[in-house]
Formats: structure tokens, C-alpha cells, sequence
């Protein structure tokens, strides 16, 4: 199958997001569509999915007029599309066995749905992309990566004659994406024309027969065999992308510090310092301990075992609340989920924790928070038409931009940031990384990757996880990267 | 990073999302304006300062049962015993009154502690216990529409009455009590009203200008993402469980004060009638969210559909139908309209 896009136009009010999008994909490749954060990549995927309406411009497929109206007519044509937003893409009330079922109950068939009579296909879908959960665990119990691969685990059972991924790996670690990558190029060899969103470097490289670039709503660059990455970050961005080399800074006095800290069952103890002035990087597969060391910290579980000091005192925050009021932040993993409140603009979305200094006598300050925003947007680079914007009309990296600013608008005595590049573009993850270590000099800064790069973009130490235990640790000037891969694959 | 330019050589956006802009936002009040001129035309005597002041007084006890209400819809919840609150709190009134023959105070002392105390449980239930919402209140609905029946073996309570251990009752309503529910301010504007208005503008000024209006808001549209700011999520859903329960039992009051006695089926049609009331307010200025000024607004759309209805002696067995018709054409209008999609 082939499809063939032509003037593609759209607009949201008064704001034009596409402007003349010309795009064919072919049977047989991996096109890697890049863009910025707000370039249009998302609005253009949902317009071939069925869930906006173009402007203008026609879509042809296989040579016949393509206009989706609704999701599910794009699927019957054979689209099938993962959605970047990944709690769009699954239901969390329901189990992993109802999920990958989810498009046989809506499609008809005998009226009483008996599980034991799907449980064999369930089970082959997730073998597919080798997920191991049990088909009876609910969705929302689920981590990000989980849910993602259940997402992308029931999109491939669709039998897809054109595939389109919005960033799949974004809450993925290497060996899932790798997975993942091993599906794609077998759906690839069938002739399957696919299309893949990312801002990761290395999935591209792995992947991409071809490159497209989309800048402002225009395509910028069109670049086939052999790959010339940096031209194509270049079509992209418009400029050159600068240079991520950092010097390691001294580290300051211990501000957090952890003794014998047990975050899961069986795990061997662990003992961590967070210094002043340092950022700390702790990379570690899914299911590491990762999350279950942040909501330690962060007051949402309590310790298995152990004690933990903030700047010499006890600290034992029972609640977010404490953690808060003690000067312990902490953006959470699951953007959507735990972060963004959908009925508040941006504004009200970066203010959300710190509502007091925004306030007087306890009425909001409104004046005070547009402020707020508006350098926030600045700094950051939020593409976004002001303070009032409703938050879901941002793209997703820009999202992920105003959590982050949520984090930064009071001083920190410890932040701590989970996967905080999702979704954010390349130049972007370097103004952010630049930012929070412009910042960072009188806070303790713990940054949770699943991505290496990433954190050797951004850390001054780097330690390794392994079931809820420390592994391996470096220093940023002194690193050893295959020594740190193979910590943390050795550990798994 | 690339700056999105805004060229201005775009078309602006079609009329018709305009019109639509404009339909969401204004259409309810359009219809409310309508009415209005409708009924006045067919009956000039509607718009009478005197009719107002009936209208008002009536819609009064309705709304202020929605504004507690508004505050459960608000973080997310919902109150299905304010009903019940209310007719309690009346029960609870006239049985300090009339059986222990209490003052002013003790009686409407009483009826603040029963609906605070609704509320903590009904909260409790819901947060603790995590029994759903609806469940839990409706649990307590009928709870408490037996209890208050208990005391009395059933009956009103009236002076005079013989109670279930054989002694007559004595007591009576006060005064004071009374001229809660049938004292006229100037001889025109009833306590109810100015107690409505003022605990409208209460929690208008609490939910959209405070802190903690603010917070409760956020609850309401991502529960984890306030916990996570450092919210605590449970007592601000305890806190308005137990604002809409002494909101109940200020209608409860009032009810009772206007009444005199302690009637056992008064306050019946109130929680659905306080129900639309907060629904429609959903739909008032396209707010497309639970917030007071609508709330009161939707009590008033109510209330003068009713009146009109009456005046115009349309018969009292349509008037529930007609009721529905307006209001289910009233939100298809508006949220129908705001959620097509782009
Ligand atoms: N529903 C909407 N209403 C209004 N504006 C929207 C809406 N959806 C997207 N936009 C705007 O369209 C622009 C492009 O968004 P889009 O989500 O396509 O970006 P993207 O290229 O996918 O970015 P990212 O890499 O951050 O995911 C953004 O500026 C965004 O604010
Ligand atoms: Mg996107």
C-alpha cells in the first residue's frame, strides 16, 4: 500500500499549524518524520487517522481518495496508528486481555465475550512485541512502558497495511524499543509502509530508511539513502544544533541522603547521597526500582527499610504535601497521568504546587500567575499563542515544557525528575538540560533516564539501578559507556 | 527552536465557529431572556416586583442545596442525600423545638451539626473506604430519610402532638425561627433570598478566586495530578462533601422556617430540582464545568419556568414534562455544540 499526501492544510481557530504538506510514503520503508516540539507531526498523524479534519489538501491511498471521518473508518481502510499521548491509546480501567480485545468486542461477533476463548490470541499479540504481564493485570496498575507496548502490541494485531508510530519509545528502555525495532523491520520486509515519530537519535539511526523533516508545518527536508542525520537536524531545527559537552561540577554538601533504603522486596539495601550542586543521573531498565525510588523520596510510599536526612534532619515525608513543603519536588513519569490537569490552561498548570505565592490573603493572583507563564514560556521555548492557552492544545513535548516549568518556579532543595525528556525535541532537551544546570547550583538534581544518552547529555554522575539496588557508578569527564551498558544489562 | 510565526495573511477562522463560540457561551442565557419575555408577554403580572420576590423565594432553598452541590461536582463527586439532608435538618428543627422545647439557637445549631456531620461521613465513606460516590451518598440518602422518621414512629411533628411514650408535646416554633422563613426584609426581599445571594457570592468568590477553589478544581479534572502537586486530595473531598452538607442543612432551616411544622414529606422534589439546577449551570456562559454564578443562574431558569408555568395555568401533571422538555433541549443546545469535534 501507498499513500500520498498533497497541500495538507490546517488550522485551530487562528492558528495555522499545517501549512502545505506534501508527503508519499511507500511500500517497503521506514520513514522517519522529525520536527520540533509544536511542528505539526501529531496534528498530521491524527488527520490520516480519522481524528481531525484537514483544512485543505487531499490524501490519496493506493491511488483512491483517502478522507477518514471517524478512527475507526481510517482502520477498516487498513491505517493503523499508535497515538503519542500513550493513555489515548488503551483503556485503564480495563485488563490487559480486554485491551487487546478491545477492537473484536467493538467490531461485532457473538454477543457474550468469554475470556478463556481469546485468552490464546491475547496471549500470542503480547508475545509478538514480548511483553510479560499477566493478561488479568489492569491497565492503570500497569507502568508507562507496559501500557505502551499493550498499545502497540494491539495495533500490530491489526494487521496494518500502513503503520504510523507517534514517538513509541518514549517511555520505552532499550531492550523494549529493540523489540519493538526487530516487529518493525519484519513489517517492513512484508511491504508495510511505515511511518515513525521520534526524537530519539539513536532510534532513527537504527531504524530510518528515509528521512522528513517538518519545520513550522512545512516539510523542510526529504532525505533518502545515504542518511545525512545532521543535515536532517539541521532541515529541522533550522539551525545547527550546538554542542552538549558539559564541565562536571564539584558536588556541594550531601542535601539528601539515604541509609540503607529498601524500595522493593528482596532488594539489597541502598545507600545514596544527593549533593548540592550535582545532578544525578540513575539509568536502570523498567522494573529496576527507578519509580519506586522517586515515590520513596517523593513521600508516595514509605521505605521498606531504612531512614533518610534532608540537609542533616530526619526526613520522612508521609505525603506529596510534605515532600513539597520540605523542598523535595518531583515531576512525575506519566505526563498525562500524574502531571497535566486537562481543565486548567497553562498558566494554572505551572502554578498548580505552589498556589501560596501566588496568592494573597488566599485569593489567586492572577496577574502574578500570567507573569509566571510568560517566562516560562520563554525560557523554555513553549511554542504556545500565551498564558491562557488550554493545555491540551499544546503538543505533547510542549506539554512535557510546562511540567517542567511547573518544577522550576519556586527554589528546589532536591528536585527530582522522572524520564523528564519525554517527547521533548532534540535542541529542546539541550536548552532544558542547559537551564536545569544553570539552576542546579543550590539544589540536589536526581534525573531518572531510561536512555543513556540522555543522561550522559545531562549528569555529572551516573549510577545504575538494578533490582531496587545500586549497580555501577561514574562520573561525568571519566565515563566508560560500554562498562555502563554492560552494568546495566548484566543486571537485568 | 523555531519561533511558530503567525502570518497574518491566514484567513481567520470560519463565522460559523464563530457562531458557535458565541451559541455555547450565550445560548442558555438566550433561552433563560426568552423565557422570560414569553411568559411576560402572555401574562404581564410576571414580572411584577411581587412575583419576583415568589419566584426568588422559591428558587432560594433549591439553590442553595445546588451550590453545595456544585462544590461535590466540582472535585469530581456527587451529593444524592442534600435531599434528605435538608428534610432531616426540617425534622431536626421542629424536634428540638417542639419535643425538647429548645431556643432559636439550640435548634438551628442542631440542623449546622446534623448536615456537617452528613458530610464528614459521606466523605469519610468516599475517601476512606473508597465506597463510589454516588453509592455512598445514596446510602445515606435512604438512611436518613428512615432515621428521621424514628424519633416520631412517623408522624409530624406539630405542638401537641402525643409522642411514642404517651406525653404530649409542648413546645412550639419560636418566633424567631419563624421570621427566618416568613420575615421580609424592607417588606419585600425574604431571609431565604439574601441568605441564597450571599452564600452564592460566598462560594463563587471561595471556588473561582481562592487558593483552595483553585485546588479543588484541579482535584476535579486529574485527581493524581493534584495528589502529586501536593494536594491532600482526601480532605479537600472531605472539606466539600461537608460544605454541600451544611449547605442542606441551611435549606433544611429555612424549609422548616417557612413551613412551622415539622412536615414529614416536605423537600421532596429538592434533589432532582437542585440537581438540574447545578447541571444546567454547566451550560451558563459555556462554562462547560460545575461553578456557582451557573449554579444560581440554572436554580433561577428553574424556578421561573416553574412560576410561568403556574401563572399561565398550564395543568400541574405537565408541568413536570414540560420541565424536562426545557431542560433536556437546554443541554443538548449548549453541550452538544461545545463538543463537536475540530
Ligand atoms: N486541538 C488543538 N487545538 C488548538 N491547537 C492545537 C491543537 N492540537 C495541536 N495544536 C497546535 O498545533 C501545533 C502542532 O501540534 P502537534 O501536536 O502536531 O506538534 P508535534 O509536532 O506533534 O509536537 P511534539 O513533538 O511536541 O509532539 C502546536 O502549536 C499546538 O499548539
Ligand atoms: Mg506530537
Amino acid at each position: 500500500m501507498s499513500l500520498q499526501i498533497e497541500g495538507m492544510t490546517k488550522r485551530f481557530g487562528t492558528n495555522t499549524v499545517l501549512r502545505g504538506v506534501d508527503l508519499a510514503l511507500a511500500p517497503g520503508t521506514i520513514t522517519a518524520f522529525m520536527g520540533a516540539n509544536g511542528a505539526g507531526k501529531s496534528t498530521l498523524v491524527k488527520i490520516v487517522a480519522g481524528v481531525h479534519s484537514a483544512s485543505g489538501g487531499t490524501m490519496t491511498l493506493d491511488g483512491r481518495p483517502f478522507a477518514p471521518v471517524t478512527p475507526s473508518a481510517a482502520l477498516r481502510a487498513g491505517v493503523v496508528v499508535v497515538h503519542q499521548i500513550i493513555n489515548d491509546n488503551v483503556v485503564l480501567t480495563m485488563d490487559v486481555l480486554e485491551n487487546l480485545m478491545i477492537d473484536r468486542l467493538c467490531a461485532g461477533g457473538s454477543p457474550i465475550f468469554r475470556r478463556r476463548t481469546h485468552r490464546d490470541e491475547a496471549q500470542a499479540m503480547l508475545d509478538r512485541v514480548g511483553l510479560d504481564v499477566p493478561l488479568s493485570a489492569e491497565l492503570a496498575d500497569l507502568p508507562l512502558a507496559d501500557r505502551q507496548m499493550v498499545a502497540i502490541a494491539r495495533a500490530l494485531a491489526h494487521d496494518p497495511k500502513l503503520l504510523i508510530l507517534d514517538e513509541p519509545t518514549s517511555a520505552l528502555s532499550d531492550s523494549e524499543a529493540e523489540r519493538l525495532f526487530a516487529v518493525l523491520e519484519g513489517l517492513r520486509d512484508q511491504g508495510v509502509p511505515i511511518l515513525y515519530i521520534s526524537h530519539r537519535m539513536g532510534d532513527i539511526r537504527r531504524l530510518a530508511d528515509r528521512i522528513v523533516t517538518l519545520r513550522d508545518g512545512r516539510v523542510t527536508g526529504d532525505f533518502s539513502a545515504p542518511l545525512d542525520y545532521s543535515g536532517a537536524v539541521r532541515a529541522m531545527l533550522g539551525a545547527a544544533l550546538d554542542a552538549a559537552a558539559h564541565d562536571r561540577v564539584p558536588p556541594g554538601p550531601p542535601v539528601l541522603t539515604a541509609r540503607g533504603l529498601r524500595v522493593l522486596p528482596g532488594a539489597a539495601p541502598l545507600d545514596i547521597d544527593l549533593n548540592a550542586a550535582e545532578v544525578t543521573a540513575i539509568v536502570g531498565l523498567v522494573g529496576a526500582g527507578k519509580t519506586e525510588l522517586a515515590e520513596t523520596l517523593y513521600g508516595l510510599r514509605r521505605p521498606l527499610a531504612g531512614k533518610m536526612t534532608l540537609n542533616g534532619a530526619p526526613y520522612a515525608p508521609r505525603h506529596p504535601g510534605d515532600a513539597v513543603a520540605a523542598g523535595v519536588f518531583m515531576a512525575a513519569e506519566d505526563r498525562t497521568g500524574g502531571s497535566i490537569v486537562p481543565d486548567f490552561d497553562l498558566a494554572r498548570n505551572v502554578t498548580l504546587p505552589f498556589l501560596g505565592a501566588f496568592s494573597q490573603f488566599g485569593m489567586m493572583r492572577r496577574d502574578r500567575e500570567a507573569r509566571r507563564a510568560s517566562e516560562a514560556i520563554a525560557a523554555l521555548d513553549i511554542v504556545a499563542q500565551g498564558p491562557d492557552d488550554p493545555i491540551a492544545s499544546l503538543s505533547g513535548g510542549n506539554q512535557q515544557k510546562v511540567v517542567l516549568a511547573r518544577w522550576l518556579t519556586r527554589p528546589a532543595r532536591v528536585l527530582i525528575l522522572d524520564e523528564p525528556f519525554q517527547g521533548v525535541d532534540i535542541a529542546a532537551r539541550r536548552d532544558i538540560g542547559r537551564a536545569l544546570r544553570a539552576t542546579a547550583r543550590d539544589r540536589a538534581t536526581l534525573v531518572l533516564c531510561s536512555d543513556l544518552d540522555e543522561a550522559i547529555e545531562l549528569a555529572d554522575r551516573i549510577v545504575i539501578l538494578s533490582h531496587g539496588a545500586l549497580r555501577a557508578e561514574q562520573e561525568a569527564g571519566a565515563l566508560d559507556r560500554t562498562a555502563l551498558v554492560h552494568a546495566m544489562s548484566a543486571a537485568a | 527552536m523555531p519561533d511558530t510565526v503567525l502570518t497574518a495573511s491566514e484567513p481567520p477562522a470560519r463565522s460559523g465557529a464563530d457562531l458557535r463560540v458565541l451559541a455555547v457561551r450565550w445560548g442558555l442565557i438566550v433561552l433563560l431572556l426568552g423565557m422570560v419575555g414569553f411568559f411576560a408577554a402572555a401574562e404581564p403580572a410576571f414580572l411584577s416586583v411581587r412575583n419576583m420576590v415568589i419566584v426568588l423565594q422559591s428558587v432560594s432553598i433549591v439553590a442553595i442545596l445546588a451550590l453545595g452541590v456544585t462544590c461535590t461536582l466540582v472535585v469530581g463527586g456527587f451529593d444524592l442525600s442534600i435531599g434528605s439532608v435538608a428534610a432531616s435538618a426540617l425534622m431536626a428543627a421542629s424536634y428540638v423545638m417542639v419535643v425538647w422545647e429548645g431556643g432559636t439557637l439550640a435548634a438551628v445549631a442542631a440542623c449546622l451539626a446534623l448536615g456537617l456531620l452528613v458530610g464528614l461521613v459521606n466523605g469519610l465513606l468516599i475517601v476512606k473506604l473508597r465506597v463510589p460516590d454516588l453509592l455512598a451518598t445514596l446510602g445515606m440518602m435512604f438512611l436518613l430519610l428512615g432515621l428521621q422518621l424514628i424519633p416520631t414512629a412517623g408522624r409530624s411533628i406539630a405542638t401537641g402532638m402525643s409522642l411514642p411514650d404517651g406525653t404530649v408535646a409542648e413546645g412550639r416554633f419560636t418566633a424567631t425561627f419563624l421570621a427566618l422563613g416568613r420575615h421580609r426584609v424592607w417588606d419585600t426581599v425574604p431571609i431565604s433570598v439574601l441568605v441564597m445571594l450571599a452564600l452564592a457570592v460566598a462560594i463563587t468568590v471561595f471556588l473561582t478566586f481562592t487558593r483552595w477553589g483553585r485546588v479543588m478544581y484541579a482535584i476535579g479534572s486529574n485527581p493524581q495530578a493534584a495528589r502529586l502537586a501536593g494536594a491532600n486530595v482526601e480532605r479537600y473531598k472531605i472539606a466539600a462533601y461537608m460544605i454541600s452538607g451544611l449547605c442542606a442543612s441551611i435549606g433544611g432551616i429555612l424549609l422548616a422556617a417557612r413551613v412551622g411544622r415539622g412536615d414529614v414529606s416536605s423537600g421532596n422534589s429538592l434533589l432532582l430540582d437542585a440537581v438540574a439546577a447545578a447541571l444546567i449551570g454547566f451550560a451558563v456562559f459555556g462554562a462547560g464545568k460545575p461553578n456557582a454564578v451557573g449554579t444560581a443562574i440554572g436554580a433561577l431558569f428553574v424556578g421561573l419556568l416553574l412560576n410561568g408555568l403556574t401563572m399561565m395555568n398550564a395543568p400541574y401533571y405537565t408541568q413536570d414534562a414540560i420541565k424536562g422538555a426545557v431542560l433536556v433541549a437546554a443541554l443538548m443546545f449548549t453541550f452538544g455544540l461545545s463538543v463537536r469535534r475540530s
